[in-house]
């Protein structure tokens, strides 16, 4: 990409923001959810925190859930994202921009800075407003920020897939369909519950599942503290899903751009 | 001859029309688009199965909490997955009424001969019915899962008598909220309600477990006590005890939510 492309990047970035600021039915439903998950299940199941072993001495069953609401809202938001991409393309917008002189990644990127603004948005707003009933992140300032970033890069790796299906299908439902699996597959990591508490084929795929992981180094952060490997952890995984979601997208957008012309 | 004396003369005359063709026509009708959409299919199979697998699997380390009604995670979690199945089938009643009222053929409804408040029944009736596919997939899962019936028959009875509740309490909640918002929008809120309504109730852990602000909610949610007659007999057998606040919740929800629908419905028809 050429530096030209700069400014159509920021453009781009911004009419993407201001889309999903303007629409409470873009980021209110990635708001609320999360919120009201953690309401209930860290009232629901703060007696499993008196379990032994499942969390820290003087820690809580909300600290526990505090990266599971951070990486849900990010899903709800990185899928939006994909989906306002696919309003573009059957309300014509896209063609006006493949039509007009713009760098062809900056329509990728202008569409998923809205997404990462969002996602970079829920893990500030979710920390800042469940420290006051007790989700300390025991990791420090530090922590804190690195699950910004972790959320940064899960929302662009979420929204890029999300993209790529967009682009190829060029239907917000079919991007909405997306939804149910990145929720299941959320549901059957350590998210919401711990592994060790888990019994048979469930908790091997459990364990087995990437969101395990990167949950698990975020949660290191929280309920533990900061250290350098847990960091990496709870990056990495988000990480990957960026390089492959960033192939898959630009892919589509150049076989769709390949049918057009 | 005035419209308010048309209307009149057009209710008498249908009064005497019988409803059951019409009731019959639209659940028909309903039926095929089931069939037809297999999009429609995602919420009343997927669902169940996706409910019942992710809560005994996600929370099946509940059971080691101390005073924790069963052994057995599926018990206690398949009457829940099946609750929220059955609002499912009533959000359903709410997204399809939306659809029809955007595209002009709840109107033409309207026109058929027979008693207006056959079509809102239909909705509802449809609802309770469509909730016996997820009652059955989530009960046949259960059993494969190693669920057991303490309470013999009269567990599944019960838990049938929860599950059609929900579905057509839910249905007249997803009414009258349609009915006010006239569009697929509203659909988005009943969902979003219903979801909030049977979270925040004794889904997972019963209220004696619950800690902070929850069990003060759970304590005047309706749905915990539907859910607790609809489980008595999977956490042991059937006491009068457990089933009589399900049937008072069931009658007074149905009083209200009725009346919600019927305020709403005089909106679109007056």
């Amino acid at each position: 990409m050429s530096s030209a492309a700069a400014p159509q990047v920021l453009a781009l970035s911004r009419r993407a923001i201001l889309r999903f600021a303007r629409q409470p039915s873009s980021w209110a439903p990635a708001t609320i959810f999360p919120l009201l998950l953690v309401a209930v299940n860290s009232s629901a199941m703060a007696a499993v925190a008196e379990i032994p072993g499942i969390v820290p001495p003087g820690t809580t069953f909300l600290m526990f859930l505090l990266p599971a609401a951070i990486i849900q809202g990010v899903l709800f938001g990185g899928i939006n994202g994909g989906a306002e991409l696919a309003v573009d393309i059957q309300g014509g917008f896209f063609d006006r921009l493949v039509a007009s002189p713009v760098s062809r990644p900056a329509i990728l990127i202008g569409r998923l800075a809205g997404a990462v603004a969002f996602g970079v948005f829920q893990a500030v707003f979710f920390q800042l407003l469940l420290w006051p009933f007790g989700a300390e992140v025991l990791g420090g300032i530090a922590a804190r920020f690195a699950l910004v970033i972790v959320a940064a890069f899960a929302s662009l790796g979420i929204g890029s897939v999300a993209s790529g299906l967009a682009v190829r299908t060029g239907q917000p439902e079919a991007v909405q369909g997306y939804f149910p699996l990145l929720f299941i597959l959320l549901f059957l990591s350590s998210a919401f519950f711990p592994t060790q508490l888990m019994s048979g084929w469930y908790q091997r795929v459990a364990e087995a599942n990437p969101i395990t992981w990167m949950i698990d180094g975020m949660r290191e952060l929280v309920l533990v503290g900061w250290s350098w490997s847990a960091a990496l952890a709870a990056v990495a995984v988000p990480g990957v899903l960026c390089v492959i979601g960033m192939i898959f997208a630009t892919r589509q957008l150049d076989r769709r751009l390949a049918v057009a012309s | 001859m005035t419209s308010a004396a048309a209307g009149t003369a057009r209710s008498d005359r249908w009064a005497q029309v019988p409803p059951w063709p019409l009731i019959r026509q639209v659940i028909h009708r309903s039926a095929t688009s089931l069939r037809r959409i297999p999009a429609g299919i995602v919420p009343v199979v997927v669902m169940p199965v996706f409910f019942t697998v992710a809560f005994s699997g996600t929370f099946s380390g509940l059971t080691e909490l101390p005073g924790y009604p069963t052994d057995n995670i599926l018990n206690w979690m398949i009457p829940y997955a099946c609750l929220q199945s059955a609002s499912f089938a009533a959000l359903a009643s709410a997204f399809s009424l939306g659809r029809d009222l955007e595209s002009g053929f709840y109107d033409r409804l309207l026109l058929a001969p027979a008693p207006r408040w056959t079509v809102p029944t239909a909705s509802v009736l449809w609802a309770m019915i469509r909730a016996l596919l997820p009652l059955t997939i989530t009960l046949a899962l259960g059993v494969i899962g190693g669920m057991t019936f303490p309470g013999g028959f009269a567990a599944v009875w019960w838990l049938a008598v929860g599950a059609f509740a929900v579905a057509a309490l839910g249905s007249l909640w997803g009414l009258g909220v349609t009915y006010r918002i006239q569009r697929q929008s509203a659909g988005g809120l009943v969902q979003i309600s219903l979801f909030v309504i049977m979270f925040l109730s004794v889904g997972t852990v019963p209220i004696d477990l619950q800690e902070g602000w929850l069990p003060y909610v759970a304590r005047w949610n309706p749905v915990t006590y539907i859910l607790d007659m609809a489980r008595c007999g999977f956490v042991g057998t059937c006491e009068w005890s457990a089933i009589w606040p399900g049937l008072v919740a069931i009658a007074g929800g149905a009083v209200l939510l009725g009346w919600w629908a019927e305020r709403g419905w005089r909106r679109l028809v007056p």
